[in-house]
């Protein structure tokens, strides 16, 4: 028997594709966690297209600016899932009371956030894949069909989300499974702020200032520009790059020291409240 | 990393203080390679502390802990895959069977063959029928089982054990110590031991460090102290120990 010389390596690959091994295992193993993922994104989707169905026939500025409604809603849930993939990959290892062994082993910390990006690019997809398949069937909205520009959305939208889901998952770390609510809640926070469903000009002054401090209010301003105006704007989508590099790079740090924190006092010792 | 004559575990005034209150408190201790020692304590003793800071999962507070030559935690990354260690205070992901569990960690500690490997270790520790078997379907016996096949999957320099017995039945923990003392002899791995059972560690460890609140109480080979204390087993020094007897004792001559 021997131990690779991929021990020694910073970033390794190889223990990231043995992370991406255990929740791929986990998710095939269980259809509730497969069903869920796809569940809420159907139910929003089905609301908010039958909603702007209604409205479109009975007010002539949704009539012209179709699909704004299900195009938010399919675009939030990229923002809200991505999150949400990324934390609940990270707690399966709370619940399973594998922190200390994962903690205990070559694993780096590093390598540990780059695995849950990619699961919750994997449950995103599973997820997003057949919702946005079934908004053609139903509505006709094609969500592939903003071509380029889904790519631009897509990327800052995930970014986000990962930030968010990081400093989320540092926090639980150091304060235990008392923080596990922030999981599941913080990202509605950005929800009336972001301006997922209305223009951020609605906003009183000053909370449009908060509002554009935020990666994603520059997704949803130019989804709207791109489905009501037909113009796409990149200046919108390098802004939202220019800041969303900011905050990934803060929420990384932040991570780290969470971990360093959770380390001195012993909180990686226990997986408890 | 560590020159041959360097103790493979070397802790030196190791201190822990977690906000106002001492886990441990300024202990030293060498163990030399191919050792097998057994940490003893009662329940807050510090003994998991201590083998938690070993490991790199806890900062000291003071002192230094240093394994096959790093210094933990900061660097911890040069020697982890050399390490191992068990505890049934950790888990393995119950949705995954034996084989799923003992790949992603196999994989973790970059081990080759990895397929072998598991196999090997599933031979050796009776776990041929369970290995496709969900680890949540397992009894605790079986659990500690796979346990200890994930614990050998980098055959470790270094194996720290947490009460590796706790919750088994006679048999079993008659079972795991036999393959434990196996795999020391083949392997000349290091050991350290926590552990509350007595007749374990009289059996296991060639020597003992006796912990209470903190502090090392004291160490020495079995039989030394059997013969210190003018006692026939671990258990009634262990008793002595933590009734302060031993104090009293040691005044008393």
């Amino acid at each position: 028997m021997t131990i690779s010389a991929r021990n020694h390596i910073v970033f390794s690959p190889h223990r990231i594709s043995a992370m991406v091994l255990r929740y791929w295992y986990l998710l095939r193993s269980s259809w509730p966690r497969v069903l869920e993922l796809i569940y809420w994104p159907m139910v929003q989707m089905l609301m908010w297209g039958f909603l702007q169905l209604y409205l479109s026939e009975n007010a002539g500025f949704f009539a012209r600016a179709g699909g704004t409604f299900i195009g938010a809603v399919l675009l939030w849930d990229i923002l809200f899932r991505g999150q949400l993939g990324f934390s609940v990959s990270f707690l399966e290892e709370m619940w399973a009371r594998n922190m200390g062994n994962l903690m205990m082993s070559p694993l780096r910390a590093t390598e540990f956030v780059a695995a849950l990006m990619i699961m919750s690019i994997v449950r995103l997809a599973v997820g997003m894949v057949p919702v946005s398949l079934l908004a053609i069937g139903f509505f006709g909205f094609n969500l592939y069909g903003m071509g380029l520009a889904l790519g631009a959305f897509f990327a800052n939208l995930i970014l986000t989300s990962w930030a968010v889901g990081i400093l989320v998952s540092g926090l639980i770390l150091r304060n235990g499974m008392g923080a596990e609510g922030l999981a599941w809640t913080i990202m509605f926070l950005l929800l009336p702020l972001a301006c997922v469903y209305y223009p951020v000009a609605v906003l009183p002054w000053w909370l449009q200032i908060v509002s554009w401090s935020m990666p994603p209010t520059y997704v949803f301003e130019g989804m709207r520009s791109l489905l009501i105006e037909n113009v796409f704007r990149p200046d919108l989508m390098f802004q939202a790059l220019a800041l969303n590099a900011v905050y990934f790079a803060a929420a990384v740090v932040a991570f780290l020291r969470l971990v360093d924190s959770a380390r001195n006092n012993g909180s990686l010792m226990q997986t408890g409240e | 990393m560590n020159s041959p004559s360097e103790p493979v575990i070397a802790v030196d005034r190791l201190v822990k203080v977690y906000k106002t209150a001492a886990a441990v408190g300024g202990i030293s201790f060498r163990l030399e390679p191919g050792s097998i020692t057994g940490l003893l304590g009662g329940n807050g003793a510090g003994k998991t502390t201590t083998i938690a800071m070993i490991m790199g999962l806890v900062t000291p507070t003071s002192g230094s802990v240093r394994v096959l030559g790093a210094e933990m935690p900061r660097q911890r990354h040069h020697v982890l895959h050399r390490m191992n260690f068990e505890s049934p205070y950790v888990d393995m992901p119950m949705r995954l069977t034996v084989r799923q569990n003992l790949t992603v960690f196999a994989m973790l500690y970059g081990v080759e063959n990895v397929d072998e490997r598991i196999m090997t270790l599933a031979e050796q520790l009776d776990l041929i029928e369970l290995i496709d078997r969900p680890c949540g379907k397992l009894s605790s016996g079986q659990k500690t089982r796979v346990a200890l096949a994930k614990s050998l999957l980098n055959a470790p320099e270094v194996l720290l054990l947490d009460e590796p017995t706790a919750s088994l039945d006679p048999d079993t923990a008659d079972w795991v110590r036999g393959r434990l003392e196996n795999y020391r002899k083949e392997r000349g791995a290091t050991v350290l031991l926590a552990s509350h059972n007595m007749s374990e560690v009289e059996r296991l460890c060639e020597r003992v460090i006796m912990m209470k609140r903190g502090h090392i109480e004291d160490d020495d080979t079995p039989v030394n102290l059997l013969a210190r204390y003018g006692r026939e087993t671990l258990e009634e020094v262990f008793l002595d120990i933590a009734r302060g007897r031993g104090e009293a004792r040691e005044a008393a001559q």
